[in-house]
């Protein structure tokens, strides 16, 4: 518990108030939750620009008020299928600190954004090491609400790992070898 | 935004202040005798040592006390301005540069440095002046401006500091004092009149006032019997009318720092940062303006289209003023070389003359300290490999100073910027067994003489025989030119024996656009870099029927690799029915680029990619089109090698 809450100082402020004020959103039926200040926007979908080479987790790129940025879905770390747009779907802009970079902007797909809500600690807890679909170094802690289970993902090593797909990625002297 | 962390600004002044002192002391070594050289550096040394304590950098100041009391014993010319002396003082000068940045400097070393300084005063001191100079009476009249205490300024210490000099008589000037239901107690409406004995001079008295004397009335006369003859007023700064008045005094302090700011180039300091944040703007702005384009073409509204050309017009010229404000004059470069000849004289023995040329030609900011490392390198090779020793040179008929010559100057897109010595010149023989050593080519291979030289970029050459502090441990040349290729330049070297050699390093103005070729694959467009575009030619049906296993195309006779784009992409979709190659290059190499369309030229902001995105090779950066998509733009360097290195897979297949 306390190794997943030492993973950012905001969440150990935050950890003070004795709740965390997190984004709400759907992914293929599960409720996710972000830290509510990391989050900077939350977009309508918008034209997309796909990056021959990358990791399928960031496949694109948009255009963010004339910055361009990357795009990652979160559903396919979690090994979810992607899904059609709908009209509920959205793009939550985040300012994250990637590992040994300056704070970048990232766009992540949604399903559904919900609200702005207050995650009692005392309703978290540490992903169990056994028994759950999803890599647990993903998780940084569950939370259960009305009954639900919400996921709040570890971001940083979800970018870190390229959303677990690094190692599938060609590289690219070795695809053009192959043709 | 605008907090600003006093701190913070010290520092930023340190670093502004010991580059003008290490001017100062490269000048004095040529000129010793220039008293306003020494008057330059000693004020310099002073301002540091008083902000260096003002700002709690008590080890700062402590340590600076002892360099410009150094210089004070120059200016008062019981010390001459000697090498040993200036050398010392630059080499002190790193040991506060470190203390003004708050990093841990070594008191040992310190103390040496200061041992050192010490020697060298002492050794170039003259007999002190045995005669004392006469005593003199001076009447020193001082007042300030009203708002003198709000920004700072303490009469108290100047008031000690001038008692220290001499007996002293000190009274209040209250002539200026409004009525007591006028008079606000922030305000300093006081003046003094101080009548001081000392056998110091007027130079001295003025020093006092040193850090105030822009903003204040400084009237100093000698009234003493062995004083100057006349008594000369003299008002340091803009007159101030004498009368009580509020708003005037402001105005005249307003006015004597807007005039220090015009001997500053009239110049405001910015972060880098919000530059590129007004870049952002700037960019959204032009996207939403063409958006505006898109509606105001389907009015009918004249009004609407009037103001919509009017904001085009804006946007475009906005566009090209945040570009100039972005460039910067190379003299801030080439300026930190002096040092660098300087040490590198004393440690090769080389006697070692700069030359600078073309300082006012201006670059990106960005690209200036990029190339900064590559140069200081370069010019590291010329003086260690280059430049013969003075007898050396003596013999061949030179005279006996070495020459590096530092010059820059614009040519359409690009700056230019060499670096030439009069040495030696290029050994050929020896770059040849060298890389024959290394095996980097064939005993009996024939070169040109501009591939013998190139050879020179190599990974892991060297021709140094033996291997010096400066230079030649092989991690050279070949590290400066993968920088210069990083900025999109590139560069060339010639030289004639005996009479030395040039490299001419070609950079384009600015990182922050290009010009490139706007191109369609599939349903993606990408940017080509233009520089880097040969030429496009149809690829005809036939063509891309025979080339179903080798991918290369018959140019005018060449053979050119090439690479379809859509394959590269893996975009699924069947290709147009003409397609295009784009011959792009690299220096001698080339490739084609198979693409479905060419849309046209477009001139182009680059935005890098997150570091999500640091695997993809392929890419350099990305740009935001006229519409508001995004495309990608082609690393060209990159993919010239990939279809180089598919052709040579293939020609060992076959």
């Amino acid at each position: 518990m306390s190794e997943a809450i030492d993973m950012t100082g905001a969440v150990q402020r935050q950890a003070a108030g004795e709740a965390l004020q997190v984004l709400t959103f759907d992914l293929q039926g599960e409720t996710f939750a972000l830290d509510a200040g990391v989050v900077r926007e939350v977009i309508d979908l918008t034209a997309e620009t796909r990056v021959p080479g990358a990791a399928p987790f960031v496949e694109a790129v948009i255009n963010f008020r004339g910055r361009v940025i990357p795009l990652a879905d979160l559903r396919l770390a979690f090994g979810m299928a992607r899904g059609e747009p709908t009209l509920d779907s959205r793009i939550v802009v985040i300012e994250f600190e990637l590992k040994g970079g300056d704070a970048t902007l990232v766009g992540l797909r949604a399903d559904k954004v919900h609200e702005v809500t207050l995650l009692p600690l005392a309703d978290t807890e540490a992903p169990p090491s056994v028994g759950l679909r999803w890599r647990a170094d993903f998780i940084r802690c569950l939370a259960k609400r009305g009954g639900e289970l919400v996921i709040v993902p570890d971001l940083s090593q979800i970018f870190a790992t390229r959303g677990g797909a690094s190692g599938t990625v060609v590289p690219f002297a070795q695809a053009q070898i192959s043709i | 935004m605008s907090t600003t962390d006093p701190v913070a600004i010290f520092r930023q002044e340190a670093q502004d202040l010991l580059e003008q002192i290490e001017q100062g002391l490269l000048d004095l070594a040529h000129r010793p005798a220039d008293r306003d050289l020494v008057d330059a550096v000693f004020r310099g040394l002073h301002t540091l040592k008083g902000s260096g304590a003002m700002f709690g950098f008590d080890a700062l100041a402590a340590f600076t006390h002892h360099c410009e009391g150094a210089f004070d014993k120059v200016r008062r010319g019981e010390a001459p301005a000697s090498a040993e002396l200036v050398a010392a003082v630059l080499a002190a000068q790193d040991h506060m540069r470190a203390l003004a940045e708050g990093r841990e400097a070594s008191e040992t070393e310190g103390a040496a440095l200061l041992a050192r300084l010490h020697a060298a005063v002492e050794g170039g001191q003259q007999a002190p002046a045995a005669a004392t100079p006469a005593e003199t009476t001076w009447r020193v009249r001082f007042s300030f401006p009203a708002d003198a205490l709000a920004n700072g300024t303490r009469p108290l210490p100047l008031i000690d500091e001038l008692r220290e000099m001499g007996a002293c008589e000190v009274r209040a000037l209250t002539d200026q004092v409004p009525p007591l239901a006028e008079l606000a107690p922030a305000e300093c409406r006081l003046g003094w009149e101080v009548v001081v004995t000392t056998a110091q001079s007027r130079a001295a008295i003025e020093d006092v006032f040193i850090f105030v004397i822009d903003d204040m009335q400084l009237e100093i006369e000698a009234v003493g019997p062995e004083g100057e003859a006349a008594p000369e007023p003299q008002a340091a700064a803009a007159a101030v009318p004498q009368a009580y008045a509020p708003a005037a005094t402001d105005v005249a302090s307003e006015a004597a720092s807007s005039a220090r700011t015009a001997r500053q180039g009239e110049s405001v300091r910015v972060p880098a940062e919000r530059l590129d944040e007004l870049m952002d703007r700037v960019g959204e702005l032009v996207i939403a303006q063409s958006r505006l384009k898109q509606v105001a073409a389907g009015s009918i509204d004249p009004n609407l289209r009037s103001v919509s050309e009017e904001i085009e017009r804006l946007a475009a010229e906005l566009r090209d003023t945040m570009m100039v404000v972005r460039m910067v004059p190379v003299s801030q470069l080439f300026g930190r070389f002096r040092r660098l000849i300087h040490d590198l004289s004393r440690e090769t023995g080389k006697v070692i003359e700069l030359v600078t040329d073309g300082e006012a030609t201006e670059l990106d900011k960005t690209v200036i300290e990029r190339l900064a490392d590559p140069l200081v390198h370069m010019i590291r090779n010329a003086a260690d490999h280059g430049l013969e020793t003075p007898e050396q040179r003596q013999a061949a008929g030179k005279p006996a100073a070495g020459r590096i010559t530092l010059s820059a100057r614009q040519s359409g897109a690009e700056v230019w910027i060499s670096i030439a010595d009069d040495g030696r010149g290029i050994d050929r023989a020896r770059v040849r067994a060298k890389a024959e050593e290394n095996g980097l080519i064939a005993p009996d291979a024939v070169l040109g003489d501009s591939e013998l030289l190139q050879l020179i970029f190599h990974p892991g050459f060297s021709t140094a025989q033996t291997i010096t502090n400066l230079s030649g441990r092989g991690v050279g040349m070949d590290v400066v030119k993968r920088t210069i290729e990083g900025l999109r330049g590139t560069m060339d070297m010639t030289s004639e024996p005996g009479q030395g050699s040039v490299i001419t390093l070609r950079i384009p103005l600015t990182l922050a656009i290009i010009d490139g070729l706007l191109v369609r694959v599939s349903g993606d467009r990408y940017v080509i870099p233009l520089a880097a575009v040969e030429e496009c030619v149809e690829l005809s049906i036939e063509q891309d029927l025979r080339s179903a296993g080798r991918h290369l195309i018959n140019l005018r006779g060449q053979l050119v690799p090439f690479i379809r784009l859509r394959e590269l992409f893996d975009t699924g979709a069947p290709p147009d029915p003409h397609q295009k190659v784009v011959v792009v290059s690299t220096g001698a190499e080339r490739v084609g680029l198979v693409v479905d369309q060419i849309l046209g030229d477009h001139q182009t902001v680059i935005k890098s990619l997150s570091t999500l995105h640091a695997d993809v090779e392929t890419f350099s950066g990305a740009t935001i089109l006229g519409d508001g998509g995004v495309a990608l733009i082609l690393d060209v360097p990159h993919l010239v090698a990939a279809g180089q290195r598919q052709d040579a897979h293939l020609r060992v297949a076959s």
